[in-house]
């Protein structure tokens, strides 16, 4: 009986450690994810002004770039998968791994082959033990991408796009990322990045027509300097929003944790007292008999 | 007179945003310098040195590497991958 009254205690200790840690870890994501926020707002004012030049030359200009031609044709698809390089964040990968298993699947169907480019280890591993073939793999800045990094992914895409395929090039590029909408929601999306849709004067500028611009030294010159930062910037929004996703799922699933854990001590201190009282029970219930039995002789 | 409504925007940031009288850039061609009521113009920018002269006569000078500049009804956008404001002049 006593040994019983010691493995709750021994439980109830090891679930107070284990809470530590959750708690720990949830506070170090909860700060890190106002900055991860800020990144995400910060590359905005970039982002837009891109766009809005990119649309403009496209409509004014007749775009005819590598980048925006489509190849119904092609038969290697890159999908760039942007997971997580650490787990303790409920399903975050999980979800970004089954949305990009369904693209995959779905692009099979269409006869096409996906050439995998994941971002983050849990994703890299997952199908490394799947025995699949990644073409490359980046690790180790999920939670904060850098610029640097950004650059290295974007150049290694559109290289990867620009060669022909029958050189180990791709005909389309999918990202499969975590839109981060607001701390409760993040949602996996499936993006097709190239060949780009232009997007014809959005729709929600009309009531500012775009000028007729003078390009220097020639729209070709100028389509070529942008279309590859367009497509960086788009990269980097989806770093930065799954990222700030990240923190945000990691943060829940370690509050979801720590409640469990409390709840978890708060049954075996339960448990520990009636095994406790049972005890002392027992032990009166014997002392009682043992004297009964002495006033009977 | 109308002033110039002046972005210049890294990558990571807004790097400055205001009013100007002028703006001068390095443009694949030659510099170019900006005024009141410049015809639209997308240019592509090589790295060099951007300057931004305020409404009080300073004037803001940032290294820039490659991107681009785009103006519009006096609205001037300088789209870059990183700037660097010089210390000492208006930031």
């Amino acid at each position: 009986m006593g040994g019983q009254q010691r493995v709750y205690r021994q439980r109830i200790r090891s679930t107070q450690s284990l809470k530590k840690i959750f708690r720990a870890m949830e506070l170090i994501a909860a700060s890190r994810i106002g900055k991860a926020r800020e990144r995400v707002s910060s590359a905005g004012p970039y982002a837009r002004a891109v766009t809005r030049a990119v649309s403009a030359v496209a409509t004014h200009a007749g775009v005819d770039h590598p980048l925006t031609t489509e190849r119904p044709d092609a038969k290697r698809v890159a999908v760039l998968v942007i997971g997580a390089d650490r787990g303790m964040a409920g399903a975050y990968t999980a979800s970004v791994l089954r949305e990009s298993e369904r693209l995959v699947g779905r692009l099979a169907e269409d006869g096409k082959e996906a050439v995998l480019y994941v971002v983050g280890r849990r994703a890299a591993s997952y199908f490394t033990f799947r025995d699949r073939e990644m073409a490359k793999t980046w690790t180790g800045e999920s939670d904060a991408p850098s610029r640097e990094l950004t650059a290295e992914i974007a150049g290694t895409l559109l290289e990867a796009f620009l060669t022909p395929e029958a050189n180990g090039g791709v005909g389309e590029l999918h990202i499969v990322y975590t839109q981060f909408v607001n701390m409760v929601t993040q949602t996996p999306q499936i993006l097709r990045m190239l060949p780009l849709e232009v997007v014809e004067a959005a729709a929600d500028e009309t009531h500012e027509a775009l000028p007729l611009y003078d390009y220097e030294p020639s729209p070709e010159v100028v389509l070529d300097a942008l279309l590859p930062r367009y497509v960086q910037s788009r990269i980097r929004s989806c770093l930065l929003q799954a990222a700030a996703s990240e923190l945000a799922a990691r943060q829940r699933a370690m509050h979801t944790a720590t409640d469990n854990a409390e709840d978890l001590i708060r049954t075996y201190t339960r448990l520990a007292n009636q095994a406790r009282q049972s005890e002392i029970t027992q032990e009166i219930s014997e002392i009682v008999s043992g004297a009964d039995a002495l006033a009977a002789s | 007179m109308a002033n110039l409504e002046v972005e210049l925007v890294a990558s990571d940031r807004v790097v400055w945003s205001g009013e100007a009288t002028m703006v001068s850039a390095p443009a694949a061609e030659g510099d170019v310098g900006i005024l009141v009521g410049h015809a639209p113009l997308l240019s592509v920018l090589r790295p060099g040195t951007v300057r931004v002269r305020g409404m009080d006569g300073s004037v803001l000078t940032a290294h820039i590497d490659a991107g681009f500049l785009s103006v519009d009804a006096n609205q001037v956008t300088v789209v870059v991958d990183s700037a660097e404001v010089l210390e000492g002049s208006r930031g």
